[in-house]
């Protein structure tokens, strides 16, 4: 309870000032977050001192993350993972915007091509790996290509959302400026849909991470989920544990990273 | 500035959709109806109105809700199609929306991420101008209605009025020889509303405009207008036309006056006490 009571001192200082209704805005998030996680590291510490549960304490998985990023597998294997994320990430949403704006655009490729979304949004997309394994081979191919379809799934409903979603009112402005169909598409319909996109994105992102895991447990010989497998055969819990940790903490960067650029690229918006 | 229309311009509305000459008039509804299919048999929410706004006349709709105030502008806009008679605008049909009629909506419709000055400029990108000319017009608009230092806000950082000062210096920018308002003031305050009107009057008198103004609110109806078309509703249709033998420029003593008070009276009867539409019972 002592880890708990230091940073807390912080957000004990602005409260003298003002009322308590301010202190609780004032105080830091991110002096909160520090305390929970230090908080649940103790816990954690306690727990596995006091042999309460049969797991490694945070101190040999901390050597053993040392030990891993010592020798380079640390990083060789979140590259690895990193890359088919990246590489699958980037053709989906890139085929997503496409996609989806033509959908929210024309009932015609909404009619055609909504029954294949909705069908294998249904479908996990890790159910795919078999079936993308035996016709894709072992290699690269299968993994960035399930994670493709995750990035492409969440991304391609959230543009078709947001272009059907647009404000009429915002559109029968534009028209009555004198604009056309292009003009009013790409003035008017990409912007407004944009903060719809982002969304997708950072939910197929997370998908997409999600999945590159589970792909790597099936069949890889490198990345994190590979590492964690290759583990579990030799019961080398502390470094299942590495691989755990390394996956949570890479996407939750990812996550705030492309918060960040949504942020900022939705900075117009009204929020409440 | 008096009206410089002479009193025939203003026809009387409820005139023969025949006969009409469509050179004297800037808009002219001609039996211009709009009826909407229900499950069963259709809605009219405009019956064949037949109604002539002179060029640069200020002309005020009012009416109580479901009368088809607003149906009446989005025909004359082109944001809807009649279904019966049509609308000339310079003596040509409407089809569609255009430039030369501007419209500013009740809910600003100012695209968020544009600043007050790339709302401005929107409607100028559209046309062949040079990038110092659409400068030059949209802060001149932007001056007009008295939003110079906020050329560079964002919408959200504007207050009601504001965001629909910046909505009409959107309409001005692009010279519009019509200007077709919504109820634009119908979500301010009153004390706002007041200025937005005289703001408005003020401009008008400067850069003279044919204006068809659709509102909910007898006095602002009164103020602003020439005429004062009064509508009825089930079915939609305009019930009477009032002139407003007021002179502008308009100032507060006007709308303190007995005679202000006299019209806005006759209006005010007008649109709460109005017979029973009886005959003309909407169509099942």
């Amino acid at each position: 309870m002592t880890v708990l009571t230091a940073p807390d001192k912080r957000p004990d200082k602005p409260p003298a000032a003002s009322g308590r209704r301010r202190r609780s805005r004032t105080v830091p998030p991110f002096a909160l977050n520090l305390a929970a996680l230090t908080l649940g590291i103790t816990v954690w510490a306690v727990a596995t001192s006091a042999h309460l549960v049969d797991v490694p304490g945070p101190l040999s998985v901390g050597s053993r993350a040392l030990q891993m990023a010592g020798d380079g597998t640390l990083g060789e294997d979140a590259l690895a993972s990193l890359r088919r994320v990246f590489l699958g990430f980037a053709l989906g949403t890139l085929l997503a915007v496409p996609v989806g704006f033509l959908m929210g655009w024309y009932p015609l490729a909404r009619g055609l091509l909504e029954p294949y979304v909705q069908f294998f949004r249904t479908v996990p997309p890790l159910a795919i790996i078999p079936l993308a394994i035996v016709t894709m081979g072992i290699g690269e191919t299968p993994k960035v290509f399930v994670i493709f379809l995750a990035a492409f799934l969440s991304s391609v409903v959230a543009a078709f959302q947001g272009v059907i979603g647009v404000d009429s009112t915002l559109v029968n402005a534009a028209r009555v400026l004198g604009a056309r169909d292009r003009v009013i598409f790409l003035k008017v319909v990409v912007p407004a849909a944009t903060p719809f996109l982002l969304v997708g994105m950072r939910i197929g992102l997370g998908a997409s991470w999600a999945t590159v895991v589970a792909a790597e447990l099936i069949a890889a010989d490198k990345g994190l989920g590979y590492e964690m497998m290759h583990a579990q055969t030799y019961y080398d819990l502390p470094t299942i544990f590495v691989g755990l940790i390394s996956i949570g903490v890479i996407g939750l960067v990812m996550d705030r990273l492309l918060l960040r650029a949504e942020r900022h690229l939705t900075a117009w918006q009204e929020r409440r | 500035m008096k009206p410089s229309l002479s009193k025939s311009d203003a026809s009387d509305a409820s005139a023969a959709p025949d006969g009409f000459d469509a050179s004297a008039a800037k808009i002219s509804f001609r039996g211009a109806g709009k009826t909407f299919p229900l499950k069963q048999g259709e809605f009219t929410a405009l019956d064949e109105v037949s109604l002539d706004i002179a060029d640069r006349e200020f002309v005020t709709v009012v009416g109580p809700s479901g009368c088809g105030k607003s149906t009446l502008l989005n025909l004359a806009a082109g944001l809807a199609e009649p279904t019966t008679g049509q609308v000339l605008v310079d003596g040509a049909v409407v089809t569609g929306p255009g430039p030369e009629r501007g419209v500013i909506f009740q809910q600003y419709a100012l695209f968020p991420w544009l600043t007050v000055r790339g709302n401005v400029e929107f409607g100028l990108k559209l046309t062949s101008l040079s990038a110092a000319e659409r400068r030059r017009k949209a802060d001149h608009a932007i001056e007009l209605v008295g939003l110079a230092d906020f050329a560079d806000a964002l919408p959200k950082t504007l207050s009601g009025g504001m965001k629909q000062r910046c909505a009409i210096a959107r309409a001005y920018a692009v010279d519009p020889d019509v200007l077709l308002m919504d109820e634009p003031f119908g979500a301010l305050d009153a004390l706002t509303r007041v200025q937005m009107q005289d703001q408005l009057l003020d401009t008008w008198t400067r850069e003279r405009r044919t204006v068809l103004f659709v509102t909910h609110d007898v006095d602002e109806a009164v103020y602003l207008a020439r005429r004062v078309v009064v509508m009825a509703a089930r079915p939609g249709r305009v019930h009477r036309v009032i002139e407003v033998d007021l002179p502008y420029p308009r100032t507060e003593e006007l709308r303190l006056s007995p005679e202000f008070a006299r019209i806005r009276n006759e209006v005010w009867h007008a649109v709460y006490h109005q017979e029973p539409a009886g005959s003309v019972a909407p169509v099942t």
